[in-house]
């Protein structure tokens, strides 16, 4: 895998690498404490956070890492950022190497802007007079121009997060480091880190992201590794990488199609369970862009209803109504007599970006209003992979795509 | 600034580069320096206060009610300098003691030499000794004190203050990150430290235990100090009927009882640096895991 990057010698070399923490049963701190259980100063739980990692990342690669949380992956970034000490293997790092493990670091709210700015880039690795002549594309990438001598903590957080992203840039090491920092920032922002984030790509740097969006490892990345309980499980393409990390973080949502909670069961009409099936009836839990597929709503009727309503609408991880659907447009529903098992199907043909989606499901006494007879939010999820053609946006539309030349 | 050593990889208390290490102290020096005095209405000038009205409260005890600094001559000065000299000492060593632990924001998220930490913080207390140093020379001339070349013999006091000072702040941060009982069993020395010295009283008065009391460099620097600084060279050792050269500032190598006595009290200094740098690039490396 990745035989078209071999060529280029690696940067981060990446050795049998294994880290262990030691934690103790009971937290010792003070020397009373030790002087009064000298003996039991010795127990404590041996964790391994990194168990033998090897890794070559080669330069100008764009490389993933991605895991659940607790897998290894940020200890692993804090290893090659040289904040943690390593028990035994090897790192080897070619060149100057940025880590934003946090935007901001050494941020402080009592100082102004101005003076953090140059702070956090000396602090970042840049000498003071490097930082000054940088001082100016900083405050030009954050558009904080007429802040820049406000304290940091009159800032709203948007502004810090600016602010620091502009300065993590600016600081243009040859190797970056890169952890979870696109999950902050309002969308404009986030589309801006983006594009940041092509530029370093197309202008050769190499960099390290660590992240739990698989959007971005798909849309970034040249390669990804997937790390679980601090083994690497994968190195390979991205597309294969997150397939296989949803199904382990998202095993569990197979089971949870079922009603849950502690309350009594609505007196009209009840759901009883959803799923995404595919176009051949298999329960799933992910599946491709531009594939077939179908919602499946379980509802008893525990008394008789007239034409009623059923519902389902497709959220975003940020909460966006990505789709919706009614089977009011389809005419009146007929009646349903008390202990009658229905079943809505909603076919369609998935478009939506890659990402995860949650269901919401509703049955309605009508199609007006906000009575329900019940609705379950959430009650079951649906990943969608990355195909072939998709270029970004919130839905893949299909499309062709046509060039005349005249 | 291309190759990694292949065998550490990681944390340590120094860094590879020199120039990074003398910037990233004087930044997170200045820093604190800003953050401390410019929130502040009379901001810098707290610094050179607190130590002022410390030294006239003590001034006016020490001499209108208990009479103490009454047969010492320009007992004011030296009480004065004594005062800076140990805000200094205990100003930078008493918060070297939680400044690993202050930091965890950066320390947990940087890669950066851990020494620059309390050094930095040991450098922010040497600009205030600075600026208050300005304070104890306009005192000492207005008292009458004229300037004389001996006086350069403050540039080694100084320097051994801060020696001392950082060698403790290194030793007491990396203690601290283990054992947080460090800071109140350093508060109490602390205490002790400042009674045993001799910064309100001379040496003098030590009497018999003179000896002993004199190992401890701080009281053997500040007798050096009020010999070199403030007590001019000859004096008449009678007057009738009192003993005053009990109250005489001798050079600290008369008054440590020879040379052996003074080169054990000024040994500790370079002792505790080195101990306290030992410790603390030992326990660098793991420093962000501890916390």
């Amino acid at each position: 895998m990745g035989g078209r990057l071999t060529a280029a010698e690696p940067v981060i070399s990446i050795t049998n690498l294994t880290k262990t923490f030691r934690l103790p049963h009971e937290q010792y701190h003070t020397l009373k404490e030790r002087v009064l259980h000298p003996l039991r100063f010795r127990h404590f739980d041996l964790v391994r956070a990194l168990d033998d990692v090897s890794v070559d990342i080669s330069e100008g690669e764009f490389f993933g890492i991605v895991g659940r949380n607790g897998s290894g992956k940020s200890t692993l970034l804090k290893c090659l950022a040289g904040i943690y000490g390593i028990d035994s293997g090897q790192i080897n790092i070619r060149g100057r190497l940025s880590p934003f493990i946090e935007l901001g670091v050494g941020f402080n709210p009592d100082l102004a802007a101005r003076d953090n700015v140059i702070i956090n880039a000396i602090m970042l690795g840049l000498t003071r007079s490097e930082a000054r002549s940088r001082f100016d594309a900083i405050v030009e990438f954050a558009e904080l121009e007429p802040y820049m001598d406000l304290k940091l903590k009159n800032y709203s957080s948007g502004m810090h997060v600016r602010l620091a992203f502009a300065v993590a840039i600016q600081v243009d090491a040859p190797i970056l480091l890169i952890d979870e920092v696109l999950a902050v920032g309002d969308a404009a922002f986030q589309q801006k880190c983006f594009d940041e984030f092509a530029r370093l790509k197309a202008s050769g740097r190499t960099i390290v992201f660590v992240t739990h969006d698989m959007g971005s490892v798909e849309r970034f990345c040249d390669r990804a590794m997937l790390i679980e309980s601090g083994k690497v499980v994968d190195i390979g393409p991205p597309p294969s990488i997150t397939r296989q990390y949803n199904e382990i973080n998202f095993a569990h949502l197979r089971e949870r199609s079922t009603t849950e909670g502690d309350e009594p069961p609505p007196a009209v009409a009840e759901i009883r369970g959803a799923r995404f099936e595919s176009s051949v009836g298999e329960k799933i839990v992910s599946v491709a862009q531009g594939e077939p597929c179908c919602v499946t709503i379980d509802v008893r009727f525990h008394t008789a209803a007239e034409d009623p309503v059923f519902a389902m609408e497709l959220r975003t991880q940020r909460g966006e109504v990505a789709f919706a659907a009614t089977s009011f447009a389809d005419g009146p529903s007929g009646r349903f007599h008390a202990g009658q098992d229905a079943t809505a199907k909603i076919h369609f043909d998935n478009w939506l970006a890659p990402g995860r989606y949650d269901l919401s499901a509703a049955v309605k006494p009508n199609q007006r209003g906000v009575d329900t007879l019940d609705v379950r939010t959430g009650i079951a999820s649906i990943i969608v992979h990355k195909s072939g053609r998709a270029a970004g946006g919130f839905v893949d539309l299909p499309h062709t795509f046509e060039i005349e030349r005249r | 600034m291309s190759a990694t050593a292949a065998t550490s990889y990681g944390p340590s208390a120094l860094g590879g580069s020199i120039r990074r290490f003398v910037e990233l102290t004087l930044t997170l020096a200045r820093t604190e320096f800003k953050l401390r005095y410019f929130g502040s209405v009379l901001g810098y000038f707290w610094s050179l206060v607190r130590p002022l009205l410390f030294f006239g409260v003590i001034y006016v005890f020490f001499t209108q009610i208990i009479n103490v600094g009454k047969g010492i001559p320009h007992y004011g000065v030296y009480l004065l300098t004594g005062i800076v000299l140990w805000t200094y000492f205990s100003e930078a060593t008493g918060s070297c003691v939680s400044c690993l632990v202050a930091r965890e924001a950066l320390i947990r998220k940087i890669r950066f030499p851990r020494m620059t930490v309390p050094m930095s913080v040991s450098l922010t207390a040497t600009f205030n000794l600075g600026m208050n140093f300005i304070a104890v020379l306009v005192f000492a001339l207005a008292s009458g004190i004229t300037p004389r070349l001996s006086w350069l013999e403050l540039l080694p006091i100084v320097l051994g203050f801060i020696v001392l000072a950082t060698g403790i702040g290194m030793l007491l941060s990396a203690l601290y990150v283990r054992f947080r009982d460090v800071q109140p069993i350093w508060e109490v020395i602390s205490q002790v430290l400042f009674y045993s010295s001799p910064i309100m009283y001379t040496a003098s008065s030590y009497k018999g235990l003179e000896h002993v009391a004199l190992l401890n460099p701080i009281a053997l620097m500040l007798t050096q100090m009020g010999n070199a600084f403030v007590h001019p060279p000859p004096v008449a050792t009678h007057v009738a009927g009192r003993i005053v050269y009990e109250q005489r500032m001798r050079d600290a190598l008369t008054a440590s009882g020879g040379p052996l006595h003074l080169a054990i009290g000024l040994a500790i200094i370079p002792a505790l640096f080195a101990l306290g740098w030992w410790v603390f690039t030992r326990e660098a490396p793991r420093v962000a895991e501890n916390l």
